[in-house]
C-alpha cells in the first residue's frame, strides 16, 4: 500500500527535483553574473564551457572569485539543510533544527576557537576542528538526554542548553581575542560565504558527497524512526543504533557546513518543511528535495545580501534568519491548527 | 505532555514563619561579606582597613580611588544585576509555571541586547538612561513575541515550546545583532566586551542612570508575591478566589521587563543566573513566592558577585568576562533541570 502512494508521488518528486535543479542552476548562473562588476549571463555561461568571451577578464573573475563563493553557498545549503531533515526525523520534532538544538554551537564554538586563538593554521583544518566541535557537542546532548533510552523530548531541550553555553563561550572568545582576528569570527559566525576560494570548495565537496550519499542510503531508516520507537522496535529497527548512526551524519553534514560558511540559521528548518509541502511525507523523497531547496536558499540569500545595500554586503546568515523566523512562526501557528 | 507545574507540593517544603525570617537575616550578611570580598579581592588586593578609611576619610591616593571609583561601583553593580536577573527568572518561573523559563532562555536577554546594539548603531554617545529604554523596548518586545509564539504551538504553552521559541528567537536576534556589529566595525570594538556579560569598567554613573528603573522592578516583584502565589497554584484556581489574572500577569511582566532589560543595559546579557537561583532557592525555602522573591534577590546577589570574584581571580592578573563564568555554573543544572522536572 505505501508502496502504490510512493509510485503515485513520484512522477510529482520527480518534476519538482527537476524544476529545484533548474532554479539553482539560474539562482548560481545568477549570483556569479553579478558583482564588483556585471557580467551577462550568457557570458558566464559560456565561460564555464570553456568558450572565450569578448573580454578576457571574465574568464578569471569568474573562475576564480565568483564561482568558488557560489559553489561554498550551494554546498553549504544543501548540508545544512540534510542536517536539518535528519535531526527533525530523528527527534520527531518539526522546530528541531541543528541551529537550536546546538550542533551548530558546537561547531561554530570549536571553528572560533581555532580562528581566533590558532590564527595559522590553514583553512582546510577548520572543518576537522568544526566537525569535531559539532560531534562532541552532539555525544554530550545524547549522553546527558539519555535516562534508559534517548527521548526525542530531551534531546531536544538538553540541546537547547548546550547551545546556550556554546554561544555564551564563543561570545567570550570573540571578546579576548585579538580585535582584527575577532571581527574576522565576527562576519564568520554570521554566516557568510564572502572570499571563499577554490581551497574551501575542495574540502567541503567530500563531506557533502560522501555524507549526502550515505542518508540517502539509510534513508528508509528514518521513516522508520519517524513513526516513533516502540513502533519502530515492533518493526524491528534498532531504534538507538539507526538513531544514533543518522545523528553522527547529520553532525558531519552540519559541521562541515558551519566550518566552511559559519553560521546559517534557519536553512536546516525550512528547507524539510518546504520539501515536505511540496513532495509529500516519505523521506525518501524528502530529503533530495531538501538538499536541492538548502542550496538554492543558500545561493539566493547570499545574492540578496550582496544587492540589498549594495556596495556593503550583508552575510547571507543574516539574510536567512530574516526570512526564516516569520516561517518559524508560520510553523508554529500551522502545527496548532492541526 | 502536559503543563509543568514548578512549585513542590505544598507543605512539606515550606519552612515556619521565624525561621524563614532568620534565613534572610543570614542571607543578607553572606550578601554583606561577600561584598566586602568582591570590593578587597582583585588584580590588586585591598585591605579591609583601606576601604574603611576611603569611604570615611578619603585622602585621594591611588588605592582610595581604586575603591570609589572601580571595586565598590563594580561590587554594588555585580550585586543588583544578580539579584535582578535571580527576581525576573522566579517570576518568569511563577508566570509560565515553567522550570526552564528564564530571561536567558527565553530570549529576553537577547531582545535586550539587539535593541542596545541598534541604538548605539543608530544614535552614538548618549547616556545609558538613553539606552536603557531600548532594552526596555527590546526586552519587553521579545518577552510578548515569544510568550505569543509559545503558545501557538501544538499543545499550548509547554515547557518545550517556551523553550523552542526562546532558542529560536535568540538565534534570530543573534543574527540580526551580528548583521549590525559587521556592518559597523566601530560600535563592534566599543561594545564586544560588553556583548559577552562583563562587570569590569562599570562606574557609578552608568548605574544610579538605571537605578530608578531597577527599583520600581524590584517594588512590582515584592509587591506580586502574594498573587504570584496565588497563581502558581493554576490560573483556574487563581480566577475562582477572585484574582484578576490578567493585572498580575502584565504587572509581572513589566517588572520582568524593568529588571532584565536594566541588567542587560549595564552588564550584558549574563545568562543562567535567573535559571538557578530561583531553583536553589525554592528548595530551601518552599513554593510560597512572598519568601521565594526576596531570598532570590539576595541569592542572586551571592552569586554574581561570587562568579565575577571569580572570573577577576582566575587569570590574575587579566580577568575573563563574567559571562563565562556562569555557564560553567548554570549548564549542569539546565541539564538536571532538563532531565528531572520534565517529562
Amino acid at each position: 500500500m505505501a508502496e502504490s502512494r510512493w509510485q503515485r508521488a513520484d512522477g510529482r518528486f520527480q518534476r519538482v527535483l527537476l524544476i529545484l535543479g533548474a532554479v539553482v542552476l539560474v539562482a548560481m548562473i545568477t549570483s556569479v553574473s553579478y558583482g564588483e562588476y556585471a557580467i551577462a549571463p550568457l557570458d558566464v555561461i559560456k565561460t564555464l564551457l570553456g568558450i572565450e568571451t569578448a573580454n578576457p577578464g571574465d574568464a578569471f573573475a569568474i573562475r576564480t572569485l565568483r564561482l568558488p563563493r557560489t559553489l561554498v553557498a550551494f554546498l553549504a545549503g544543501v548540508g545544512l539543510a540534510m542536517a536539518g531533515t535528519l535531526t527533525q526525523g530523528i527527534t520527531r520534532n518539526p522546530l528541531a533544527a541543528p541551529s537550536i538544538i546546538g550542533v551548530n554551537a558546537g561547531a561554530s564554538l570549536a571553528a572560533v576557537t581555532v580562528l581566533v586563538l590558532l590564527p595559522n593554521v590553514p583553512f582546510s583544518v577548520l572543518p576537522f576542528a568544526a566537525f569535531g566541535g559539532a560531534l562532541g557537542v552532539s555525544l554530550l546532548i545524547y549522553l546527558f538526554a539519555w535516562q534508559g533510552g534517548s527521548s526525542p523530548l530531551r534531546l531536544v531541550l538538553v540541546g537547547v542548553g548546550f547551545s546556550l553555553i556554546g554561544g555564551a563561550f564563543t561570545s567570550v572568545i570573540v571578546t579576548l581575542g585579538e580585535i582584527n582576528l575577532a571581527s574576522q569570527a565576527l562576519v564568520w559566525l554570521a554566516g557568510s560565504v564572502y572570499g571563499r576560494t577554490w581551497e574551501q570548495v575542495i574540502a567541503l565537496f567530500p563531506w557533502i558527497a560522501i555524507c549526502g550519499v550515505l542518508a540517502l542510503c539509510w534513508v528508509r531508516e528514518l521513516n522508520v524512526l519517524h513513526l516513533g520507537d516502540d513502533t519502530a522496535r515492533g518493526l524491528g529497527s534498532l531504534v538507538e543504533g539507526q538513531r544514533g548512526f543518522l545523528l553522527l551524519l547529520a553532525v558531519a553534514l552540519a559541521g562541515a557546513s558551519v566550518a566552511t560558511a559559519g553560521t546559517i540559521g534557519f536553512v536546516g528548518l525550512m528547507a524539510p518543511h518546504l520539501s515536505r509541502q511540496l513532495v509529500g511525507s516519505t523521506y525518501q523523497a524528502i530529503l533530495p528535495t531538501a538538499a536541492l531547496m538548502g542550496g538554492a536558499i543558500v545561493v539566493l540569500a547570499d545574492l540578496i545580501g550582496r544587492l540589498l545595500f549594495a556596495p556593503i554586503e550583508l552575510p547571507c546568515g543574516i539574510i536567512t534568519a530574516i526570512i526564516g523566523a516569520p516561517y518559524f512562526l508560520y510553523l508554529l501557528i500551522r502545527d496548532r491548527e492541526r | 505532555m502536559t503543563r509543568q507545574s514548578v512549585q513542590t507540593s505544598r507543605g512539606d517544603g515550606t519552612r515556619s514563619r521565624p525561621s524563614l525570617w532568620m534565613g534572610l537575616g543570614i542571607g543578607a550578611i553572606a550578601l554583606l561579606l561577600c561584598l566586602v570580598a568582591s570590593t578587597i579581592y582583585g588584580a590588586t588586593d585591598i585591605s579591609l582597613r583601606e576601604v574603611y578609611e576611603a569611604l570615611t576619610a578619603f585622602d585621594g591616593s591611588t588605592e582610595h580611588l581604586i575603591i570609589q571609583t572601580i571595586r565598590l561601583p563594580r561590587s554594588f553593580i555585580a550585586l543588583l544585576v544578580g539579584s535582578a536577573l535571580a527576581v525576573a527568572g522566579a517570576l518568569m518561573q511563577g508566570l509560565t509555571r515553567n522550570p526552564l523559563a528564564s530571561p536567558g532562555i527565553l530570549g529576553i536577554n537577547a531582545g535586550a541586547a539587539f535593541a542596545i546594539v541598534t541604538a548605539t548603531f543608530l544614535f552614538s554617545d548618549r547616556a545609558l538612561s538613553f539606552y536603557v529604554w531600548f532594552a526596555f523596548l527590546g526586552a519587553g518586545l521579545t518577552a510578548i513575541s515569544v510568550y505569543l509564539l509559545g503558545s501557538l504551538g501544538r499543545g499550548g504553552l509547554t515547557p518545550l515550546n517556551l523553550t523552542i521559541a526562546g532558542a529560536a528567537f535568540t538565534a534570530f536576534l543573534a543574527s540580526l545583532t551580528q548583521g549590525i556589529l559587521i556592518v559597523n566595525q566601530r560600535t563592534f570594538d566599543d561594545i564586544r566586551f560588553w556583548l559577552a556579560g562583563s562587570l569590569a569598567g562599570r562606574d557609578l554613573t552608568l548605574l544610579l542612570q538605571v537605578l530608578p528603573y531597577l527599583c520600581v522592578g524590584f517594588l512590582l516583584a515584592f509587591a506580586l508575591g502574594k498573587p504570584l502565589a496565588t497563581l502558581s497554584l493554576g490560573e483556574d484556581v487563581a480566577k475562582g478566589l477572585g484574582q484578576s489574572v490578567v493585572w498580575v500577569k502584565g504587572l509581572a511582566a513589566l517588572s520582568i521587563v524593568l529588571l532584565a532589560g536594566s541588567s542587560v543595559a549595564i552588564a550584558g546579557p549574563i545568562g543562567f543566573i535567573g535559571l538557578i537561583v530561583p531553583h536553589i532557592v525554592r528548595f530551601g525555602v518552599g513554593s510560597d513566592y512572598r519568601w521565594i522573591l526576596p531570598y532570590a534577590a539576595i541569592a542572586g546577589g551571592i552569586l554574581l558577585l561570587l562568579a565575577d570574584l571569580g572570573s577577576r581571580l582566575v587569570l590574575r592578573p587579566s580577568e575573563l568576562p563574567v559571562g563565562f563564568i556562569t555557564p560553567l555554573l548554570g549548564a549542569p543544572f539546565f541539564i538536571y533541570l532538563a532531565r528531572s522536572r520534565i517529562r
